[in-house]
C-alpha cells in the first residue's frame, strides 16, 4: 500500500549522510503530524475486515479464535502476550496465536498460512495487518505478559540467553547493539533493550509503519530483520526461539500502556 | 595456579556449556543464501565472552587474545592502499548477511559504528570516534601493522570487543584491510585534514 502523504517525506530519506539529522527531526515532525490519525491505522481497518472474513477449508472467520482472554475477546488481548497457551502448551506471542487459529480454527495449513509472513510492496501480509488490528484494540492497556506459569518462565530465560549469546562471523549478540543505552548505527538510535526504562517505549509502539519502506511491521519480522544483520541464518517464523525473544522483551517492558501500532523510521 | 587457570578455560570453552541455547538455533533456524547453519555454534572466544558477559578474567583474555593474534597473517612490504577505496569500504555495510550475493565484495561496515571523515555526519558510536586517527596516533610501521592487524581480527587486542573480525572471518580482502588502513593513516585522507 503506498500513501501519498508520505511522498515528500521520503525526499528526506533519500538524501545521505549530512542530511541524517534534518531526516531524524523530519522523521518527529511527521510521527508529531500523523499522531492522530497514522498510515497504522489503515491496517487496523483492513486487519479488522480480515479477522472478520470466513476463510480456510472450513469457511470460517477467526472471530472465534481465543487470544487469551476467551475465544472472540479481542479488547486488551494484545497486552496479555506473549502467554502460555494450554490448547497448545505453549507459550505464544501474537502471530504464532494467529498461526494457530489459522491451522486450527480455519483448517488451513501452515504453509498456507505462512505464506506471506512479511508483506511486499506487491503482496500484503495477512499477519501484518491482523497483527495491526489486535494490537490497535489494547491502545491505553498496560503491557501485562505472561510470567507466573512455569512454561513463561521457562522461555523467559530461554530469551534472555538467546538476547545475549554471541555467535555467527561477525560474533554479535543482540546485545551487540541493543546492550549499552546511548548508542547508534549511523543515525540510528539503539534502545538498551534489557533495560526496563529503554526496552518500555519501544515495545509499546510494536507493531508499526515504517515510513521508509510503507510497511506495516510485527515483532516476528524485527526478530527476522535483526538476525539477518546480526549474519545469523534465518529465524523460523513463530519458532521458539523467536517467541523467546519477543517474551523476554515483552516482560521488560511490562506495565507500561500500550500506545501502537507506532510510526517508525 | 597457572594447570588450574588452564583447566577452568578448558571447561569453560568446551562446546557442552551453551548446547542448550545452540540446539535451540540449530532447530529453530534454517540455512539461507550463504549463511549457513554452521554460524549457530560458538566457537572457544565466542563461548568465553558469553560466559562472561564480555568481562573474562584477565589472564583467560590474554591467553585467548595471544590464539587470535596467531590467526592474522600480515603481508609483507607496506600496509598501506589506496584511502579513496578506503572510504567506499568504510562506507559500505554490505556482506555476510543471507540477502546479500556470495559473490559481491563485501564492505567493512565501519561507519555503521565510528565516526572518520568529517564529511561524513551520519556515523554510529557503538566504537570510538576514529576522527584524526593518523594525526593523533602517528603514522610509522608500528601504527600501520598495529591497524591492519586491528581490523583484521579486533579480538587479538580486545577479547570481547564488539568489533568483527573482518579479516579472520573472511569478510575483508588483504587489499581492502590496507585501503582501510590507507584511510585512517594516509596524510591525505580526509580522516586526517
Amino acid at each position: 500500500m503506498r500513501l501519498p502523504v508520505i511522498l515528500p517525506f521520503l525526499f528526506f530519506l533519500a538524501a545521505p549522510g549530512a542530511f541524517a539529522q534534518d531526516s531524524k527531526r523530519e522523521i518527529e515532525k511527521y510521527q508529531r503530524m500523523i499522531a492522530d490519525s497514522s498510515p497504522a491505522e489503515l491496517y487496523e481497518l483492513q486487519g479488522e475486515e480480515l479477522w472478520k472474513k470466513p476463510r480456510g477449508p472450513r469457511n470460517v472467520s477467526l472471530e472465534r479464535c481465543d487470544l487469551g482472554l476467551g475465544a472472540g475477546v479481542v479488547k486488551g488481548a494484545y497486552a496479555r502476550l506473549p502467554r502460555y497457551f494450554k490448547d497448545a502448551d505453549r507459550v505464544m506471542d501474537l502471530e504464532t496465536r494467529l498461526l494457530h487459529c489459522m491451522t486450527s480454527l480455519q483448517g488451513r495449513s501452515r504453509a498456507d498460512a505462512t505464506r506471506v509472513t512479511f508483506g511486499t510492496a506487491d503482496q500484503a501480509s495477512e499477519m501484518e495487518v491482523l497483527s495491526a488490528y489486535v494490537a490497535g484494540q489494547s491502545r491505553g492497556v498496560r503491557l501485562a505478559p505472561g510470567t507466573a506459569h512455569p512454561k513463561e518462565k521457562e522461555v523467559y530465560a530461554l530469551g534472555r540467553k538467546l538476547f545475549f549469546y554471541r555467535a555467527g562471523p561477525w560474533d554479535f549478540s543482540c546485545a551487540s547493539c541493543h546492550g549499552e543505552p546511548g548508542k547508534r548505527i549511523r543515525m540510528q538510535d539503539l534502545p538498551a533493550m534489557s533495560k526496563p526504562e529503554f526496552a518500555r517505549p519501544v515495545v509499546a509502539t510494536w507493531p508499526a509503519y515504517r515510513v521508509s519502506t510503507s510497511e506495516m511491521r510485527t515483532m516476528q519480522w524485527r526478530m527476522n530483520d535483526c538476525y539477518r544483520q546480526m549474519r545469523y541464518p534465518e529465524p523460523e517464523f513463530a519458532s521458539d526461539a523467536t517467541v523467546a525473544i519477543i517474551t523476554f522483551l515483552t516482560v521488560n517492558a511490562r506495565g507500561e500502556p500500550y500506545r501502537g501500532p507506532g510510526t517508525k523510521r | 595456579m597457572r594447570a588450574l587457570l588452564f583447566f577452568a578455560a578448558a571447561v569453560l570453552i568446551s562446546p557442552a556449556r551453551a548446547q542448550d541455547v545452540t540446539g535451540v538455533l540449530k532447530r529453530d533456524f534454517h540455512a539461507r543464501g550463504q549463511a549457513a547453519m554452521d554460524r549457530v555454534e560458538q566457537d572457544a572466544l565466542q563461548r568465553v565472552c558469553t560466559k562472561f558477559s564480555d568481562k573474562p578474567p584477565a589472564e583467560l583474555a590474554r591467553l585467548l587474545e595471544s590464539d587470535q593474534m596467531k590467526t592474522v597473517v600480515f603481508p609483507a612490504g607496506s600496509l598501506l592502499g589506496s584511502w579513496k577505496r578506503g572510504e567506499s569500504i568504510a562506507q559500505s555495510g554490505r556482506g555476510a548477511t543471507w540477502s546479500d550475493p556470495k559473490s559481491a565484495p563485501a564492505g567493512g561496515s565501519c561507519y555503521n559504528c565510528h565516526q572518520l571523515s568529517p564529511q561524513e555526519a551520519s556515523y554510529g558510536t557503538i566504537g570510538p570516534s576514529l576522527l584524526r586517527f593518523g594525526r593523533v596516533r602517528g603514522n610509522g610501521p608500528e601504527v600501520e601493522k598495529y591497524v591492519y592487524g586491528k581490523i583484521y581480527n579486533a579480538k587479538a587486542y580486545n577479547l570481547c570487543s564488539q568489533m568483527p573480525r573482518l579479516g579472520q572471518s573472511g569478510t575483508l580482502t588483504e587489499q581492502q584491510i590496507k585501503d582501510l588502513v590507507a584511510l585512517l593513516l594516509d596524510p591525505e585522507s580526509p580522516v586526517n585534514k
